[in-house]
């Protein structure tokens, strides 16, 4: 795995200053973009940055490398720097960009996109927009010093010049240079024009009538439909023998492909081929396909957690993340002491867009059309697959019909490469559902162990947790975990939220990466990641610990988000720090009524996160009030109160749909989702078995957001994780009853109740 | 090899009788606003109008629409944009969009039904077509506005049909 031009761990902002290397690289061909919004756009004339160009006519392209997957990413990206630019917004086209190396490294994911982007756009903005008016104060014949620009034009009193007329006549200065940029002031929020108001997103008008393109919809004249036969486990089959003498019969087969893949990413692949989707589908059910499957196809869920269990019990595994000094000294010290198990099962992505991927060679390039996330990652694989240099593949990424985390692993685009190149013709491989979810790269089952000791007046003094679970980042990209303390690396997104903000005296947190999941299965990223099942952790054991210590959950929490020593936050993006999640806290008990009373069987519950990171953190708290049935154990969610602090807001309507989704996923997690995992593979393939919450499902939502001008942060993923602990502590305080186990079965729900 | 008219134009299927409309539609007559999401009719995506009728089109064998008007989200405008289309705008409904086309039809065809649905009444028509993006709430939120809409001539723009 090459490794040239990643960041180091835990220093992502280099992301976006290697794409901003050298500010003079060519114009991209804008015109064979999978994606691109807004008007047309002749020759560019003007490039004062990598990222946007303008023509004579004034229109403004911007090239945005994140994916659009429903966030309405290049929408808010164009804002910012149109806004800096004083852009005519009605003049600014949005595209997409293949893949190139002149981009740096492509990803869209942690919910980074806007707080990475920010600051580097909006200096772009600033240079064309010095750029602009430096030209156009000539041709007003005036010093630059008399003119501003608004609107896409630049003005000396009453007299103007539109950007297109400027570019028009030529001269403009460009190639700033990196330095050069780093160093231009951002406009203060007063100056803003874009950045904050009302607008509409300008991927949604496609997405009404048919005509956006996803990943699903891309052909190529010629093309061969492409089918898998998904093997029996994920890493360890082999195929022994195909029987093919079923499939001949069925109209429009074309045959079927033993997949040789040196770069071991689909081992035991068969694809049958057709003619069309159908023949290709109606193959599959017909061929015979014999494997040797390995050992962990015999592997389930019991013994993915005995695993995470003798894991988390051999206190010389794993690697620390948090190491202060005193903790064991804390612990036998203690007052009084909490020890409790949480457990996560599988999630499964169930993205709405199965699959697929259309692959073919042109001009000595092999183009890989589908939707993606995280380009980068897959380009050098896909190089080791098809045995050609990662600059003779070029990857067009289209819509998504959902990321969600799923299409980070670009997996899926290694066999239709494959398959195309084997066969010498384009290849469209898609997935069935049930396809689909064999072949998920799913969140891991979770098994974590919280102590917390307690000093006088129920005072925490330290805590203690280990958490256990298959570990994404080192199956796909090792080459981004950091080191423990204990020199050990870790997999820094399946452990984010166990470093949380609050004050406990002296704190330990030991990751511990299942061995045996990362074998059974290949871990992925799911919407949040680690927090997902940390934040279960944290947020449950802290409610569990005020309870044992006859103290209020929300007193209990805000003494401890005092925002002592390392909690202070660090200026720009953690400035204020556990204060301000402070803050978002006690916001949302107060609009939700905490304190107040309830009818019987009617529970409040509290949960915060700090979001993904905590070199980002997104402030954020909710409040659910659940009604628990005692008699069958079912929950109802009648009402999610969320207060989200994410400093500057750039696309308010946008970032409510973000909050909206996420706060909802957390709730499906919670209670209506969560697969099995045994002999192999995941048990529920389709709906019916895996049931994701429907408009019936949803409760009354009260969004609110900080006013803030802090260093915006991302929004795609924080309100996801606050939700499945506030319905667990909700439920204990309507009736009593503890839950440890996320997804919350009504059975669990009834045997907390006997216990109680 | 079944007959039938799609978006007002009278169009032949060339592959086997049991082969799914959605597959039809998708490949063979290029319309791919219509998604495929499940294959076994229980998430919506690939919704279309069937005589006026929200029909899950991936379990419909093209034989059963022979001699049929079949409508799907490109000709739902009809040469311009629908009030549900309008209303989607509106609201900001999509996120990702994937299942958008179809949330679109089985709302077109619960107005069409019932011009002025109740929360319950929406709930019980639209629960069958899942979002994974879970924008429930202003999918729900753009029904009631299209609902509110009065029926419009528009013709903004005229709708896509290739075949």
């Amino acid at each position: 795995m090459s490794t040239q031009g990643l960041p180091s761990p835990g220093r992502r902002r280099f992301l976006i200053a290697a794409g901003a290397a050298g500010a003079a690289f060519g114009f991209a061909a804008a015109a064979d973009a999978a994606v691109s919004l807004g008007p047309f756009a002749g020759a560019p004339a003007f490039e004062p940055t990598l990222w946007y160009a303008i023509d004579a006519q004034g229109i403004v392209t911007v090239n945005v490398v994140r994916a659009e997957m429903g966030q309405h990413v290049g929408t808010a990206l164009a804002r910012i720097v149109a806004d800096e630019l004083e852009a005519d917004w009605d003049k600014v086209r949005i595209v997409h960009v293949d893949t190139d190396p002149k981009w740096g490294l492509m990803v869209t994911g942690g919910s980074w996109s806007v707080w990475q982007s920010y600051p580097m756009l909006s200096q772009a903005g600033a240079a064309g927009r010095m750029a602009l008016i430096e030209s156009g104060a000539k041709i007003l014949g005036v010093p630059a010093s008399s003119c501003i620009a608004r609107k896409g034009a630049v003005f000396a009193g009453k007299r103007s010049v539109s950007y297109g007329d400027i570019v028009a006549a030529g001269g403009l200065r460009g190639g700033f240079t990196d330095k050069e940029l780093a160093a231009l002031p951002i406009k203060p929020a007063s100056e803003r024009r874009l950045i904050g108001g009302e607008f509409q997103a300008r991927d949604i008008p496609a997405k009404t009538d048919g005509s956006a393109v996803f990943g699903l919809d891309a052909k190529m004249a010629g093309m061969v439909y492409a089918r898998p036969v998904i093997p029996p486990t994920r890493n360890e089959s082999k195929v022994i023998s195909v029987d093919e003498s079923g499939a001949r019969g069925v109209p429009g087969y074309r045959g079927h492909l033993v997949l040789d893949d040196p770069s071991g990413t689909v081992p035991g692949w068969v694809v049958a081929l057709g003619d069309s989707f159908i023949a290709a589908d109606r193959a599959v059910r017909a061929l015979k396909v014999t494997w040797e499957n390995g050992s962990t196809a015999k592997v389930s869920d019991a013994d993915l957690e005995a695993r995470g269990r003798a894991l988390i019990a051999d206190a010389a595994a794993g690697s620390l993340v948090v190491n202060d000094p005193g903790v064991d000294a804390a612990f036998a010290g203690a007052k009084s002491q909490l020890e409790a198990e949480y457990t996560t099962d599988a999630a499964l992505h169930f993205q709405m867009e199965p699959l697929n991927a259309l692959a073919f060679e042109r001009n000595g390039l092999f183009e890989i059309h589908t939707g993606n996330q995280w380009q980068s990652l897959i380009l050098p694989t896909l190089a080791k697959a098809l045995g050609r240099p990662e600059t003779r593949i070029v990857m067009k990424t289209y819509l998504l019909g959902g990321g969600f985390g799923r299409r980070l692993n670009g997996d899926y685009a290694v066999p239709a490469a494959l398959a195309s190149k084997a066969l010498g013709k384009p290849v469209k491989l898609v997935f069935t559902r049930e396809d689909d979810t064999l072949f998920d790269s799913f969140r891991s089952p979770s098994v974590q162990r919280v102590r917390m000791a307690f000093g006088e007046g129920g005072r925490v003094t330290a805590m203690d947790h280990a958490a256990a679970a298959g570990w994404p980042t080192e199956v796909m990209a090792p080459f981004f975990m950091p080191k423990g303390a204990n020199d050990r690396p870790y997999d820094p997104f399946a452990i984010n939220g166990a470093n949380h903000w609050y004050s406990v005296g002296t704190h330990r947190v030991r990751a511990l990466s299942n061995d045996l999941a990362n074998r059974a299965f290949r871990p992925g990223w799911l919407r949040s990641v680690g927090p997902g099942w940390t934040n279960w952790a944290v947020e449950s054991a802290m409610d569990e610990a005020a309870h044992a210590t006859g103290q209020d959950p929300l007193a209990f929490r805000l003494k401890m988000l005092d925002g002592a020593g390392r909690n202070a936050g660090i200026a720009p993006s953690s400035v204020g720090g556990a204060k301000r999640q402070a803050a978002v806290l006690s916001r949302v008990a107060k609009a939700a009524g905490w304190g107040g009373k309830l009818p019987a069987g009617v529970g409040l519950g509290l949960a915060t996160s700090f979001g993904q990171d905590r070199d980002m953190p997104t402030w954020t708290a909710c409040a659910a009030r659940v009604r628990v049935d005692r008699k069958t154990g079912e929950v109802k969610v009648e009402k999610l109160h969320l207060v989200v602090d994410a400093g500057a807001i750039i696309h308010p309507d946008g970032a409510l749909a973000q909050v909206e989704g996420a706060a909802l996923w957390g709730l499906s997690l919670a209670l209506h989702e969560g697969a099995t995992f045994r002999d192999g593979r995941i048990q529920e393939t389709n709906l019916g078995a895996y049931t994701p919450l429907r408009m019936s499902d949803v409760p009354d939502l009260e969004i609110d957001f900080v006013d803030s001008d802090h260093a915006p942060v991302g929004l795609g993923e924080p309100a996801t994780t606050v939700v499945g602990p506030a319905i667990g502590n909700a439920i204990f305080n309507a009736v009593g009853a503890r839950v440890r186990c996320l997804p919350i079965r009504p059975e669990a729900v009834l045997a907390a109740l006997k216990s109680a | 090899m079944a007959k039938f008219r799609v978006n007002g134009r009278q169009v032949e299927a060339s592959g086997p009788d049991d082969a799914p409309l959605l597959w039809v539609l998708r490949d063979e007559l290029g319309l791919t606003g219509t998604k495929f999401g499940c294959g076994v009719g229980q998430c919506g995506a690939c919704t279309v109008h069937v005589g006026g009728q929200a029909v899950r089109s991936c379990l419909t064998p093209v034989s059963a629409v022979e001699g049929l008007e079949i409508t799907t989200i490109e000709g739902l405008g009809a040469g311009g944009i629908h009030p549900v289309q309008a209303a989607w705008v509106e609201a900001q409904a999509p996120q990702c969009g994937y299942c958008q086309s179809g949330q679109i039809m089985q709302a077109a065809a619960l107005l069409s039904a019932n011009p002025n649905p109740s929360d319950a009444e929406i709930e019980v028509a639209m629960n069958g077509n899942l979002c994974r993006c879970m924008a429930y709430v202003r999918i729900r939120k753009a029904v009631k506005l299209a609902a509110a809409k009065p029926r419009r001539k528009a013709a903004v723009r005229p709708a896509e049909v290739r075949s």
